[in-house]
């Protein structure tokens, strides 16, 4: 690179520094928005259920149906209302008080007693919130699970009614299965998206609104200089804003960090300069601040926080959408950010994560080199 | 004969999605020392010939090169030429103007030694020295254009383009900035300074005129304004209340194709072999203007008719009291006082004017007089009706036309005459019936389901004009009604206001230029948020420069420069 072509990125990146530094739009998006976004879902979403209101109907109060309610009633999963007829709380269900109803059979005890392999308990979720249904049906599971388990050791009746095989659950990377754990990493590649895309995005388009491009473009400044001295600010901003999140969720939020500092620079890096990418792209297309802001939205934040499997698990979307989420660049981001925090450098992961990464931000970048035009027709 | 640095061979520039090319098959060199004024109204094509050629964008059909070099395949090395100063001058309003300069700098490779003495070199010429760590926002409007030129001029260029540098800045800005201009043509630059005032012309060395993308001369300014030499009249000591009526009835003559109103004259300009028939007032021929010629090389202009005023029903006189009366208004935004003691009266029927650059006040003032803007201190009347109270009852009585094109793009031109007839209380058959006159007058039919956005510009314009009268209201408000349209839609626009005053309609404008301000009863001007002189265009000039007949832009400048020393004097040493 020739000397008159460094000058003249220097230069650039050292008007758009100075920029930054007057513009407290930058430094609110940069570092207050992250503070902003951890903390709300450091502290207030979370994705555990705790005292999930349940109705559990004892149809025969035999010391055994005792023993397995207050089992129920000891778990901090649930809120607990006891009932004698599971018509008593029907009512309920349906007006959505309760989430689930759970029956104890009146044949319990009977069938205790003859060793039945299979006991039958009755488990009723309310079906409109997924998630929920299917975290009293688990639960409901594990807790009649464990009481059968207690129940043996405490009558010293183990051989008859212990189930053959027991499973014993043990939770890895996150044991104590808490969501802000998974969430934080996940809002970490949200606020990076947002950084690259919607800073960028303003930038150029301000550029453009403000009729400075077209004086840019009357210099000899070339269009790969153009693109350098755009992004490296922005690169360094939204470097400096992932120190920002890391650190405050290791300290604040005691999230664990499992894997390496260099890894993570890496592959955050990978990242950031994908979505920059994505931002010059924006606004080299729309040229209006309020049009970019727009898309940047619609293309950059949205499937990033409906599709990267941040909040939404892809296993269980449909086939198309799952296909849909390959392309999403915060897909992999997520994951390879949840894997060093939570589990460690793991190749197998990381690697092929990355290398997705690398392939769409290459895609990215060659259509800004080609958008980014010397002209204005 | 001195070097061709710029050669437009055969240009033509079409854009997708418009069938009118933007510029049609335009010719013309640009010499070494020499200012080539492009000259020509709002969407002349001004502004993609100066792009064309700095070669950021490439013609459809033609070349263009550049001290030899092709603008579309050697690109990157006429940026190493040129200087290009952009609309809005290509400044970094959040740099300061040091920051600016180094930027541009660092982009056309001006270092250490050279840089240092090119810094000290440009702030002693633009005078900008004092000012190098203030934003570059915070500048007067003459001020970033002087910055902006600086930029141009870092390294210093074989050929410099400005495109539009002197709209909307004071006239001691302005002048200031010809002179510099004309430092470095004699340094041998050469210049192509662009432009819509079509007294600029007549500085120029040469002159590439362009009417709705055609080519109408090239060549020096006198060359064309030769046409018409001895064919201009300056008919004096007409009655001043006469003067629009006697306009109308020499422009019904088969031998007058164009005639103005010129502060207490008119200017008339008479057919090839005709002589001017028999006015009151006493005639004689002046000094052509480039204007005159314009006008003539287009056929003569649009005669002196105003369908609009003749389908109005003429307004009671009043009894005497101002219809526009305005009493130390003064608005302040923080601590910046945007308008500062304004007062002034306007009759029934007269044309009032306030003149004055950019940033001087002049919309706001204007704001408060149709109750858009509520002033922090003093009295605003219209037609007797204090704004301040009876604000909706005024407005009713009140016509008015915004600055820029304040009709809605997106609605065909028969939407927005139903929206507007809508909000001025029109309904059933008065609103049919006002409709129709407006489709009639300014010959609409054929751009009825047009977006206004889509419109020509001098059809935004009658489409503006007509929303603004549809409810004939007693008193007409336009913001810079006619800046930057060509002088045929012009005179077009000052036919229907002359009509308009002729029925008994008052008529309160803003501007910024100074041919406009001679069309006007009265002008006030108006300098950083006060009004520094008031009177006829006519009497302005003779008060201010007495003893020879000066233009209004003389006056104006003088009057501003007396009024620079009085603070002067007054401010504490």
């Amino acid at each position: 690179m020739n000397l008159a072509r460094w000058r003249r990125i220097r230069g650039l990146i050292r008007k758009e520094m100075a920029q930054v530094v007057r513009d407290p739009s930058s430094v609110l998006i940069a570092f207050v928005l992250p503070g902003v976004l951890l903390f709300l879902f450091g502290y207030g979403v979370s994705l555990d259920a705790t005292a999930v209101k349940v109705g559990v109907v004892m149809e025969s109060a035999t010391p055994e149906a005792q023993s397995l309610v207050a089992a129920f009633r000891n778990s901090p999963s649930y809120e607990v209302r006891v009932g004698r007829d599971r018509r008593d709380f029907e009512e309920d269900l349906v007006a959505g008080n309760i989430r689930g109803l759970i029956v104890i059979p009146a044949t319990l005890t009977e069938s205790l007693r003859r060793g039945d392999a299979v006991t039958a308990i009755q488990v009723i979720v309310d079906g409109s919130e997924p998630n929920t249904a299917s975290f009293v049906q688990n639960y409901a599971q594990g807790t009649v699970a464990n009481w059968m388990v207690q129940q043996s050791f405490d009558v010293g009746r183990s051989r008859s009614i212990a189930p053959r095989v027991s499973t014993e659950p043990r939770v890895w990377f996150n044991p104590e299965i808490q969501s802000r754990w998974f969430l934080l990493p996940g809002s970490i590649a949200i606020i990076m998206t947002i950084i690259g895309t919607l800073l960028t995005a303003l930038v150029v388009a301000r550029e453009w609104e403000r009729g400075t491009m077209e004086a840019l473009m009357a210099t000899p400044l070339g269009t790969l200089e153009f693109i350098i001295g755009k992004l490296t600010p922005y690169y360094l901003l939204g470097m400096g804003s992932l120190a920002v999140c890391v650190v405050v969720s290791v300290t604040l939020f005691e999230l664990p960090f499992r894997g390496s500092v260099f890894v993570l620079v890496l592959v955050s890096s990978i990242f950031l300069i994908t979505m920059l990418a994505l931002g010059l792209l924006i606004s080299t297309v729309s040229k209006n601040q309020f049009v970019a802001s727009q898309i940047a939205l619609v293309v950059g934040f949205l499937p990033s926080f409906l599709l990267s499997g941040f909040v939404f698990e892809i296993s269980s979307m449909p086939l198309p959408i799952q296909t849909l989420t390959r392309i999403i660049p915060a897909r992999y981001f997520v994951t390879c950010l949840q894997t060093i925090f939570l589990a460690g450098d793991v190749r197998s992961v990381l690697v092929p994560n990355t290398l997705a990464l690398v392939a769409i931000g290459s895609v990215l970048m060659l259509l800004v080199a080609r958008k980014t035009s010397r002209r204005l027709d | 004969m001195p070097e061709v640095l710029a050669s437009i061979q055969g240009v033509s520039k079409s854009f997708p999605g418009s069938s009118v090319p933007a510029l049609d098959n335009i010719r013309g060199e640009i010499r070494a020392g020499e200012i080539c004024g492009l000259v020509g109204a709002d969407g002349a094509g001004k502004t993609t010939l100066l792009r064309l050629l700095a070669g950021l964008m490439e013609p459809s059909e033609g070349r263009i090169t550049i001290t030899g070099l092709d603008s579309v395949d050697d690109t990157s090395a006429i940026h190493e030429r040129i200087g290009y100063m952009p609309q809005r001058f290509g400044l970094y309003e959040d740099l300061t103007v040091v920051e600016n300069l180094h930027l541009y700098a660092d982009l056309r490779g001006v270092v250490n030694e050279e840089r240092t003495e090119a810094f000290e070199r440009l702030l002693r010429f633009t005078d900008l020295a004092r000012f190098t760590e203030r934003l570059a926002g915070a500048l007067s409007g003459g001020m970033k254009q002087k910055l902006g030129l600086a930029c141009a001029l870092i390294r210093k260029p074989r050929l410099l383009l400005l495109d539009e540098p002197s709209v909307g800045v004071d006239p001691i800005s302005r002048r200031e900035l010809w002179k510099m201009v004309g430092d470095l043509v004699d340094d041998g630059i050469g210049v192509v300074w662009s432009t819509a005032y079509l007294d600029e012309a007549e500085q120029c060395d040469t002159v590439i005129l362009l009417h709705e993308g055609h080519l109408v001369h090239n060549g020096p300014p006198d060359d064309l304004t030769q046409h018409v030499e001895g064919r201009v009249y300056l008919v004096r000591g007409i009655a001043e209340d006469q003067r629009r009526q006697v306009l109308a009835r020499s422009l019904r003559e088969e031998a007058i194709i164009d005639g103005v109103i010129q502060g207490k004259s008119l200017r008339l300009l008479v057919r090839v072999g005709e002589s001017l028939p028999n006015l009151p007032g006493t005639a004689e021929v002046t000094k052509p203007r480039f204007e005159d010629a314009f006008i003539d090389s287009l056929g003569g202009g649009p005669g002196g008719e105003s369908a609009l005023a003749a389908g109005m029903t003429a307004i009671r006189s009043g009894d005497g009291t101002p219809v526009i009366d305005a009493t130390d208004l003064t608005k302040k935004f923080g601590d910046f006082t945007a308008s500062d003691r304004v007062s002034f009266q306007v009759h029934q029927g007269e044309v009032f004017g306030l003149l004055g650059p950019n940033g001087a006040g002049k919309s706001t003032a204007f704001k408060m007089m149709c109750g858009l803007l509520q002033p922090t201190s003093g009295r605003a009347k219209v037609a007797g009706l204090d704004l301040k109270t009876a604000t909706s009852q005024a407005r009713s009585r009140i016509g008015y036309m915004a600055q820029k094109f304040s009709l809605y793009g997106d609605l065909s031109v028969r939407q927005n005459l139903e929206f507007f007839a809508g909000i001025y209380g029109l309904s059933g058959a008065r609103k049919r019936s006002a409709i129709e006159r407006m489709i009639e007058t300014f010959n609409l039919d054929a751009y009825l389901k047009t977006s206004a956005a889509l419109l020509p510009l001098g059809f935004k314009q009658r489409l503006a004009l007509s929303c603004a009268v549809m409810h004939e209201p007693a008193v007409l408000f336009l913001d810079e009604p006619t800046s930057g349209v060509d002088p045929l839609t012009r005179r077009e626009f000052w036919n229907h206001i002359n009509g308009l005053v002729e029925k008994g309609v008052t008529i309160m404008v803003t501007t910024h230029f100074m041919d406009e301000a001679e069309y006007c009863d009265r002008i006030a001007l108006v300098f950083r948020g006060r009004v520094i002189a008031s009177g006829s265009p006519d009497a302005l000039k003779s008060e201010s420069i007495p003893g020879r007949e000066a233009s209004l832009e003389e006056a104006f400048i003088a009057l501003i420069e007396r009024e620079l020393g009085k603070t002067e004097k007054g401010a504490p040493a």
